[in-house]
C-alpha cells in the first residue's frame, strides 16, 4: 500500500463526493418512502433504470437535450407513483411485503428493459460528457457537476418543506400516526399519495444522473441497492439531509479505499459501515 | 409427524430410482435444479419462515459453501464429498458468528435484520474477492476436480447428491417444525417478548435456527459449487439469489415445512419452461406478476391457502361443551350452596374443594388466613431507571405463599414496571429479588418463567397465528413444567374449560373479543402452572358482570395453591380479592398490610385522590369510607 500524491487522494475524494451525490438523490425517495410511508420501495432502482433508458433513448435517437427529457419522465413517474401507493394502500400492505411486491415489479421491469433494449451494455454520448471543468489540478465533469446541484438542491428543498411547511409538518404528523393524524384533520392519503408521486419523480430524476455518467445494462439494477440501502440507513430514516450525507461519506470513503488500497475493497468499507450502525445504533432506523 | 416424515422418505426413495431408468439426462439436471432449489428454500424457511426473521443475506452462507468446497478441492486435493461437511460447517459458524452478534440488539428485527444479512453478504464476497487463495478476483475453475461415481452417470450422480440435500433439509425442518423447538421459533415470529416471558429461551434458539438454516445452505452452495464447475463472485454473491429464495418461500407458505418447497417447484418449472430466447423474458414477467398477485391475495402462500381452504379441521371436543364463564360460575356456585348446607363430614371428597371456595367466599374472612408466613418472593431495593426516569426507586416488599396480594397506585407509580421486573422483561438497574431461594436479577425472563412464576398483560398479547388451543399449550411446553406437546394441549384443554374458552380452542385470538382476550391471558398464564402468577390490571375495560365472573376466577385459581400478585385499579375488586394490600406512590412502597387498614390512611387517600384544596381532612376520610363501604356491597 502507497500513499497516492495529493493531487489523486483530493480528486478521489471529489470523486467520492460526486458518487455520494447520486447515491444520496437516489436514497432520498427511498428514505421517505420508508421513514414516512412505511414502504420499502425495492422498484425505486427499477424506475430510476428506467429514467435512464428513456433519457437514453430520447437524447440518443431523437436528439432531445437529455435535461429536456426530465420535463416527460417527472409528470409520467409521478403518475407511476400515485398508482403503485394506491395498490398497495388499497391491499393494506406490511413494510415487508411492500419490499417483496416492489421486489416482483423490479423484475417485471427489468424483463422488460431488457425485452426492449436487450442486455448489451449500453452508453448515452451526448455532449454533456465533454465538458470538464478544471480547478487547480482538479478536473469537474459537467455531468457529475449536474448530478451534485440537483441532489443538493433537491435535499435542501425536501428538508425546507418538511421544516418550515404546514404540508411537511402534517406529513410528519402523518407519518407518527395516520390515524390519529386523520382523526385531527389531516388529509393523511391525500399527502401520501403526494409523496409517493414526488418519490417516484425522484427516481426519474436519478435515472437521467445515471444515463449522464454510467454505462446500462438492465441487470445494473441490482448492483445500487445494497450500497443506497446502506446510505438511507446511515442517513437516518424520513430525514431528507441524511441519505445526501450518508451517500458522501459512503463514497469518499470507498473512493479513498481505490485509490489507497485496492478498487475491489471498496465495498467493505461501505457494508462494514453500515453493519456497525445497524448494530451501534439500530435506534436510528 | 410421523406420517409425513414416512411420506417424504418414501418419496426420497422413489425418486433415487431415477437416474437408473435411462431417461435422457435432460430430465435429471431439470429436477436437479428443483432439489437445488427446494434444499435452499426450505434451509431458509427454518430461520426466517418459523421465527419471522428474515434473512438476506442466504446467499452469503450458500456462497461460503461454494467457495470452502471449491478451494479444499482445487487447491488442497481433498476429495469433494468430505468437503461437503466442511462446507457446512464453515457456513454454520458464519451464521452463528453473525446471529450471536446481531440477536443481542433487540431492534435488529424485520427489515433492519434483512439489511443486516445483506450488508454481511457483500462484505464475504469482497473478502472472497480480494484473498488470492480464495478466488483473488478470477474465479475458482473445477473442472479437473474428479468426481465421485456412485452414480449411474456423472448426471446421475449430481441429481442423487441434490436429491440427498432435498431431503435431508425437508427431514430436518419437518422435525423441528412438530418439535418443541418449532413452536418456540413460531411464538417468537408473532411476539418475541412474550414469548421469552412464557419461557422459551429466544436468544438460543434463534442462534440455533440459524446456524442450522446455514449448514444446509452450504452444503447445497458445495454441491453446487461442482455441479456448475466455474465459481466467481460476481454470481455467487448477489441479491437476487436470496430475493429468489424469499420469493419461493413465501410463494408456497412460509408457516408450513412443506411450503418453500411448493414455492420452489413451481418457480422452478415455470423459469425452465420459458428459458430460449424471448420467452426468458416472458418467464420473469410471469415470476413477478405471481409474486404479487400472491401476496396480494393469498398472504399465506399456495400451501398456506390450500391448507386452510380444504386442510381437516381440527375437532372440537364435544365433552367439553362451551360454556360461558358465568355458566361455570354458576355451576359452582350452586356446587359450593350445596356442599355447605351439607354437614361437614359427610361432604364427597370431590366436591371438599368447593367447599374451600365457599370459605374464602365468606364475607368475614380473615387477612392472610390463607397464606402462611412462609415468604415466597422478596424484593429489596429493586430500582429500575429508564434513561433518567426513575420508575422505581427502590421497592421492598414480600409476597407470602397463597396469598392474595394486590399492587395498588396511581398511574405511574411503578406497578407494571415492577412486574415486568419481576418477570424478566425488563432488567432492574439495581437492587435484588429472591423467589424461592433463587437470585431473579440479572435472570434471562425465559429462566425466570421455568422458575413457576407467571403473569399477564395488561393489554393482551396473544400470538396472533397461534389458535387460542396453540396459545394455552405452550406455556406448558416452556414454562416451568417443560411437558410434551401432546400432554400440553391435553392440559391446555383442562385450563380453556376453566376459564371458559373451550368453544372457541380453535379460533384466532383476533376472533375473539376483550373479554376472552383477558380470560386468554389468564389460561395462558395458568397453563404453566406457576407458584406466582402477577395480574397486570386483568379487570381493566370489562363490564361489572364480567368483573364479577373474573373475580370468581380468581378465587379459583387461588384455591389451587397459586399465590397471586393483583394490579388493579378497581377497588370494589381489590377489596373483595386481596389479602394484604402494598401501596406504590412514585416508585416508592407508601404504605402495607390489610386493606381496610391502608386504604383509610389519609396518605394513600391523598395519593389517589390528590391533597384537598383547604387542607379540610374530612372529604378525603369520607373518601375512604366509600372505598370500604363499596366493599360492603361486593
Amino acid at each position: 500500500m502507497t500513499l497516492p500524491s495529493s493531487t489523486l487522494l483530493a480528486q478521489s475524494i471529489l470523486a467520492g463526493i460526486f458518487t455520494g451525490a447520486l447515491y444520496g438523490l437516489l436514497g432520498l425517495g427511498l428514505s421517505l418512502s420508508w421513514g414516512m410511508l412505511r414502504q420499502i420501495n425495492l422498484a425505486h432502482f427499477a424506475l430510476a433504470f428506467v429514467g435512464a433508458y428513456l433519457t437514453y433513448q430520447l437524447a440518443s435517437y431523437g436528439g432531445v437535450d437529455p435535461m429536456l427529457t426530465l420535463l416527460m419522465i417527472v409528470p409520467l413517474f409521478f403518475v407511476f407513483g400515485i398508482i403503485v401507493h394506491w395498490v398497495l394502500s388499497h391491499f393494506k400492505v406490511t413494510p415487508f411485503n411492500s419490499l417483496l411486491i416492489t421486489f416482483g415489479l423490479t423484475i417485471i421491469i427489468e424483463a422488460m428493459l431488457q425485452w426492449i433494449w436487450t442486455a448489451d451494455y449500453r452508453r448515452l454520448e451526448s455532449s454533456y460528457a465533454e465538458h470538464r471543468y478544471r480547478v487547480g489540478d482538479l478536473f469537474l465533469p459537467l455531468p457529475e457537476l449536474i448530478t451534485l446541484g440537483l441532489s443538493v438542491g433537491i435535499a435542501v428543498a425536501a428538508w425546507l418543506v418538511l421544516k418550515r411547511s404546514d404540508i411537511g409538518k402534517a406529513l410528519r404528523a402523518a407519518a407518527e400516526d395516520a390515524p390519529i393524524a386523520a382523526a385531527f384533520g389531516i388529509n393523511q392519503r391525500a399527502l401520501a399519495l403526494l409523496l409517493s408521486g414526488l418519490n417516484a419523480a425522484l427516481a426519474g430524476v436519478a435515472g437521467v444522473c445515471i444515463a449522464l455518467s454510467y454505462t446500462l445494462a438492465p441487470s445494473q439494477i441490482y448492483t445500487w441497492i445494497g450500497v443506497v440501502f446502506a446510505a438511507v440507513m446511515l442517513g437516518g430514516l424520513g430525514r431528507p439531509m441524511g441519505p445526501l450525507i450518508a451517500g458522501c461519506i459512503i463514497g469518499v470513503s470507498e473512493a479513498v479505499t481505490m485509490a489507497v488500497a485496492s478498487p475491489s475493497l471498496a465495498p467493505l468499507v461501505s457494508f462494514s459501515l453500515l453493519i456497525l450502525v445497524l448494530l451501534v445504533r439500530p435506534g436510528r432506523a | 409427524m410421523r406420517r409425513s416424515l414416512t411420506l417424504v422418505l418414501l418419496a426420497g426413495v422413489m425418486l433415487a430410482i431415477v437416474p437408473y431408468l435411462g431417461l435422457p439426462a435432460f430430465y435429471e439436471s431439470v429436477l436437479y435444479l428443483i432439489f437445488h432449489w427446494v434444499a435452499l428454500a426450505t434451509s431458509w424457511n427454518i430461520l426466517s419462515g418459523y421465527s419471522g426473521y428474515f434473512s438476506f443475506g442466504h446467499g452469503a452462507f450458500y456462497g461460503i459453501g461454494m467457495y470452502t468446497t471449491a478451494t479444499l478441492t482445487s487447491q488442497f486435493d481433498v476429495p469433494f464429498l468430505w468437503t461437503l461437511p466442511v462446507a457446512a460447517a464453515f457456513a454454520a459458524l458464519f451464521g452463528i458468528v453473525l446471529g450471536a452478534v446481531s440477536f443481542r440488539v433487540k431492534a435488529v428485527r424485520g427489515e433492519l435484520f434483512a439489511l443486516l444479512t445483506l450488508a454481511a453478504t457483500f462484505v464475504v464476497a469482497t473478502i472472497v474477492l480480494n484473498v488470492p487463495l480464495i478466488d483473488g478476483g478470477q474465479g475458482v475453475y473445477l473442472s479437473a476436480v474428479p468426481m465421485p461415481d456412485f452414480g449411474p452417470s456423472p448426471s446421475g450422480t449430481f441429481y442423487l447428491l441434490a436429491l440427498g440435500a432435498a431431503v435431508g433439509t425437508l427431514v430436518v425442518a419437518l422435525l423441528i417444525y412438530y418439535a418443541r423447538f418449532g413452536t418456540g421459533l413460531f411464538a417468537i415470529h408473532d411476539d418475541e417478548d412474550v414469548a421469552e416471558v412464557l419461557g422459551v429461551p429466544t436468544f438460543k434458539y434463534k442462534v440455533t435456527a440459524f446456524g442450522l438454516s446455514c449448514a444446509l445452505a452450504g452444503v447445497v452452495g458445495g454441491i453446487q459449487a461442482m455441479f456448475v464447475s466455474y465459481v466467481t463472485t460476481g454470481d455467487v454473491f448477489t441479491v437476487a439469489l436470496p430475493l429468489t429464495v424469499v420469493l419461493m418461500s413465501v410463494l408456497g407458505g412460509t408457516r408450513h415445512w412443506l411450503g418453500p418447497s411448493v414455492g420452489a417447484l413451481v418457480i422452478t418449472v415455470l423459469l425452465y419452461s420459458f428459458t430460449a430466447g424471448d420467452s426468458a423474458v416472458i418467464g420473469k414477467v410471469a415470476m413477478g406478476v405471481i409474486l404479487i398477485v400472491v401476496i396480494l391475495f393469498m398472504p399465506e402462500g399456495i400451501l398456506g391457502q390450500a391448507l386452510t381452504r380444504f386442510g381437516r379441521k381440527p375437532k372440537d371436543r364435544e365433552a367439553h361443551a362451551s360454556l360461558p364463564p358465568s355458566a361455570i360460575n354458576q355451576q359452582l356456585a350452586t356446587a359450593e350452596a350445596g356442599t355447605a348446607s351439607m354437614p361437614a363430614s359427610a361432604r364427597p371428597g370431590e366436591v371438599a374443594h368447593g367447599a374451600a371456595a365457599a370459605e374464602s367466599f365468606a364475607p368475614k374472612r380473615k387477612a392472610a388466613a390463607s397464606a402462611s408466613s412462609d415468604v415466597l418472593l422478596v424484593a429489596k431495593d429493586v430500582a429500575k431507571s429508564f434513561r433518567g426516569v426513575r420508575a422505581l426507586k427502590g421497592v421492598n416488599l414480600s409476597v407470602y405463599r397463597g396469598e392474595i396480594l394486590g399492587l395498588l397506585g396511581p398511574n405511574g407509580s411503578g406497578k407494571s414496571t415492577f412486574i415486568n421486573v419481576v418477570s424478566g422483561h425488563f432488567p432492574a438497574t439495581a437492587g435484588s429479588i429472591v423467589f424461592k431461594g433463587q437470585e431473579l436479577v440479572g435472570k434471562h425472563a425465559h429462566l425466570v418463567a421455568r422458575c413457576g412464576i407467571s403473569r399477564t398483560y395488561q393489554i393482551p398479547r396473544p400470538f396472533a397465528h397461534l389458535s387460542v388451543l396453540e396459545n394455552v399449550a405452550l406455556p406448558a411446553m416452556f414454562g416451568g413444567q417443560l411437558t410434551e406437546r401432546r400432554q400440553a394441549e391435553e392440559d391446555a384443554w383442562q385450563w380453556l374449560e376453566f376459564t371458559g374458552l373451550a368453544g372457541r380452542a380453535h379460533a384466532l385470538p383476533d376472533d375473539l373479543n376483550l373479554h376472552q382476550r383477558k380470560f386468554l391471558e389468564f389460561a395462558r398464564a395458568l397453563a404453566a402452572k406457576p407458584e406466582l402468577l402477577m395480574l397486570d390490571e386483568v379487570l381493566s375495560g370489562l363490564t361489572p358482570s364480567e368483573i364479577d365472573e373474573a373475580v370468581a376466577l380468581i378465587h379459583r385459581i387461588r384455591e389451587q395453591g397459586t399465590t397471586i400478585l393483583f394490579v388493579e385499579h378497581v377497588m370494589r375488586a381489590v377489596m373483595a380479592l386481596c389479602d394484604r394490600i402494598v401501596v406504590f406512590d412514585q416508585g416508592l412502597v407508601l404504605a402495607e398490610g390489610e386493606p381496610q387498614q391502608v386504604m383509610s390512611r389519609p396518605d394513600v387517600v391523598s395519593a389517589y385522590l390528590g391533597k384537598p384544596i383547604e387542607n379540610e381532612q374530612s372529604p378525603n376520610v369520607s373518601g375512604a369510607r366509600n372505598g370500604s363501604g363499596v366493599h360492603a356491597h361486593a
